[in-house]
């Protein structure tokens, strides 16, 4: 990300000790630093840990079945995470495909093409979208987002000719449901996506786009031609940093989705997913199994966020490398 | 790596050919055009929120606000001043934790790790920062509240220093690499040790960057709920005791927003207007710091 780091050399290297050797306070100053540096994969192991040792009554006894089942029944005991699972894909995939247009509009719009004094208030704004607590938008997705859906946005969508009698757009429109999870999703990544794809965009090389202007290229064909396949695997991987923000966000989503642990076809069903069955269940779970169900969603929960969260950074360092 | 790219720039100059330059004007003015509108669109959502929450959150606040406790339901007034209070609580534990640990790491990195080493810890350190922190959440429930057997205020104020500690790192690595190595050379060459050129000589030098990020990771966390749900848990009444539940302004808000109660909707707006007011606070302090002391930097 910081390419100009590292034209700065570290200083020094673990090996050349002084003319006079390390001093006891040298040593101290490392081991007390190292044990710093340390402590960040001692955590992640530790949290892994902890998690499945909390998740293994559950994933004992259901095995693999605990991600196929789709019975989510506190009172009789039965406890299978299809439905949250469903939920968290659904609301996360439709979240990044209605994000990732405007997010690489504004990220294109910036690094190309605005005018230099909009460019300055338009960062500054998506960035301040980043900043918004993550229950501050669900206040704001129950109070204004749920009626304008419920009263205008759902009943048009069913109107619609052919989409309009899809199982997609059908049962009644309460407001609460997957697709006011996946609207409020959409708006929380966007910046992700949007920042990560502008500093890409702006590592692509400048005579990649004077080449491609002096071919006689418009701005667009630069743009589409020159500029974004260069950056394309940056791109990407900032989009799948928006999807790993997107599975795990947890406030704004209990907020909106419904917490009903369903699986329909329909948008406008309610749903839940792998955050918000532990945010909304976990303080009163009432049975030791119950609360090691809830573990066992946060265990899938990390698993997949690891997967998805390593094969972003591996994406986006591929450009790091190739372009600058 | 190239050798693509350059096929793909030669086949669409061959495609292009084939156009009449009027079309192409047209696609690109109206390509830039849907640019602008996407742009536009994008922020239109941030205005909105920050537009109704003004309106809804101002006519809600008033002194009681910031002084008063939370009233029981049907009891007009009350206010938040023990979530208020509690946050401040929970955001310093936190940052009592994950400074420390952040800045050595990031110490660490930057100037004597070796290379193996140093990038795999930067590598988990992004890792640690994507993990969803409802997950944070569950691990200080088992870690911290399970074996105790009741919320503590500490365990919440735990599991958001976990957070903090790799937004800290990184800054913290980037801007002791900015320091130039001629200050730290002219520092060791007048015999100072190792440890201390590093903390007084190198870390003071770096110590706006440094702030600034760690005022970025506070104003993160600052606005967390999920990590808090079951390890603060949230509190009715005033305590300033770690080892108590306690409340914190995003609880409190959760739990107004979700009650069916028109005055507590009500005490929410005003709670999240406090709260962003809170967050853009310390992101502008942070702006601040930085700008003031490099010179009107960057960005």
């Amino acid at each position: 990300m910081t390419e100009s780091a590292a034209t700065v050399p570290a200083a020094s290297s673990p090996d050349d000790a002084g003319i006079e050797g390390r001093s006891t306070g040298d040593r101290v100053y490392r081991v007390l630093t190292l044990a710093c540096a340390i402590s960040i994969p001692a955590l992640l192991g530790f949290i892994a840990i902890e998690i499945l040792i909390g998740a293994w009554p559950a994933l004992s006894k259901f095995g693999f079945g605990f991600l196929t089942n789709s019975t989510w029944d506190v009172g009789a005991g039965q406890f299978g995470a299809a439905p949250m699972i469903y939920g968290t894909i659904v609301s996360s995939v439709l979240a990044l495909l209605l994000a990732t247009p405007f997010a690489l509009g504004v990220a294109i719009f910036l690094s190309e093409f605005a005018p230099p004094w909009l460019r300055q208030p338009v960062a500054f704004l998506v960035d301040l979208l980043a900043a918004i607590p993550s229950v501050v938008y669900g206040l704001w997705g129950i109070f204004v987002l749920l009626p304008i859906l419920r009263d205008t946005v759902m009943p048009f969508l069913a109107s619609l000719p052919v989409l309009g009698s899809s199982p997609l757009f059908s049962g009644p429109a309460y407001g609460n449901s997957l697709l006011a999870a996946a609207i409020i999703l959409a708006i929380m990544v966007l910046p992700y996506i949007s920042a990560v794809s502008r500093e890409v965009l702006m590592a692509v090389p400048r005579s990649q786009r004077e080449a491609a202007l002096a071919l006689g290229a418009t701005r667009w064909e630069m743009i589409r031609d020159a500029v974004v396949p260069y950056a394309r695997s940056g791109i990407i991987g900032g989009i799948i940093l928006g999807l790993g923000r997107a599975l795990g966000e947890t406030m704004a989503v209990t907020m909106l989705i419904g917490n009903r642990a369903e699986v329909s076809a329909s948008l406008f069903a309610p749903g839940y997913t792998l955050a918000s069955v532990i945010a909304n269940e976990f303080a009163e779970a009432s049975t030791e199994f119950h609360t090691a169900a809830l573990m066992a969603c946060g265990a899938v929960l990390l698993g997949v966020t690891l997967l998805v969260n390593m094969l972003a950074r591996w994406l986006v360092g591929r450009v790091g490398r190739g372009g600058a | 790596m190239n050798a693509p790219r350059t096929t793909g720039s030669q086949r669409a100059a061959i495609e292009r050919t084939g156009r009449t330059l009027g079309r192409r004007r047209l696609t690109n003015s109206i390509m830039l055009g849907v640019m602008y509108v996407a742009a536009g669109l994008a922020t239109l959502p941030l205005v909105f929120i920050l537009v109704h929450l003004v309106r809804e959150g101002a006519s809600a606040l008033d002194a009681n606000f910031f002084t008063k406790m939370p009233r029981p339901v049907g009891e007009a007034g009350g206010g938040m001043a023990n979530a208020i209070a509690g946050t401040l609580v929970l955001v310093g534990t936190a940052a009592a934790i994950g400074l420390p640990l952040g800045i050595g790491a990031g110490l660490y990195l930057a100037e004597q790790g070796s290379r193996r080493l140093a990038s795999t810890v930067r590598f988990l350190s992004d890792i640690l920062n994507g993990l969803p922190s409802i997950v944070m959440g569950i691990f200080a429930w088992q870690v911290l509240v399970r074996p105790v057997g009741h919320f503590s205020a500490l365990a919440g104020g735990i599991a958001l220093g976990v957070m903090m500690i790799p937004l800290v790192t990184r800054t913290t690595e980037e801007m002791i690499r900015l320091v130039p190595a001629s200050l730290r050379e002219a520092a060791l060459a007048l015999g100072y040790a190792r440890w201390r050129t590093s903390l007084s000589i190198v870390l003071r030098t770096a110590m706006p960057g440094i702030v600034t990020g760690a005022l970025v990771a506070v104003a993160r966390i600052a606005g967390e709920t999920a990590p808090l749900i079951f390890t603060a848990f949230g509190n009715q009444f005033w305590s300033l005791s770690l080892d108590q539940p306690m409340s914190a302004l995003p609880l409190q808000i959760y739990a107004y927003a979700t009650s069916p109660f028109e005055e507590w909707h009500r005490l929410a707006w005003a709670g999240a207007l406090v709260l962003l007011a809170l967050v853009l606070i310390i992101s502008l302090v942070a702006r601040f710091v930085t700008r003031s002391r490099f010179g009107g930097g960057h960005d």
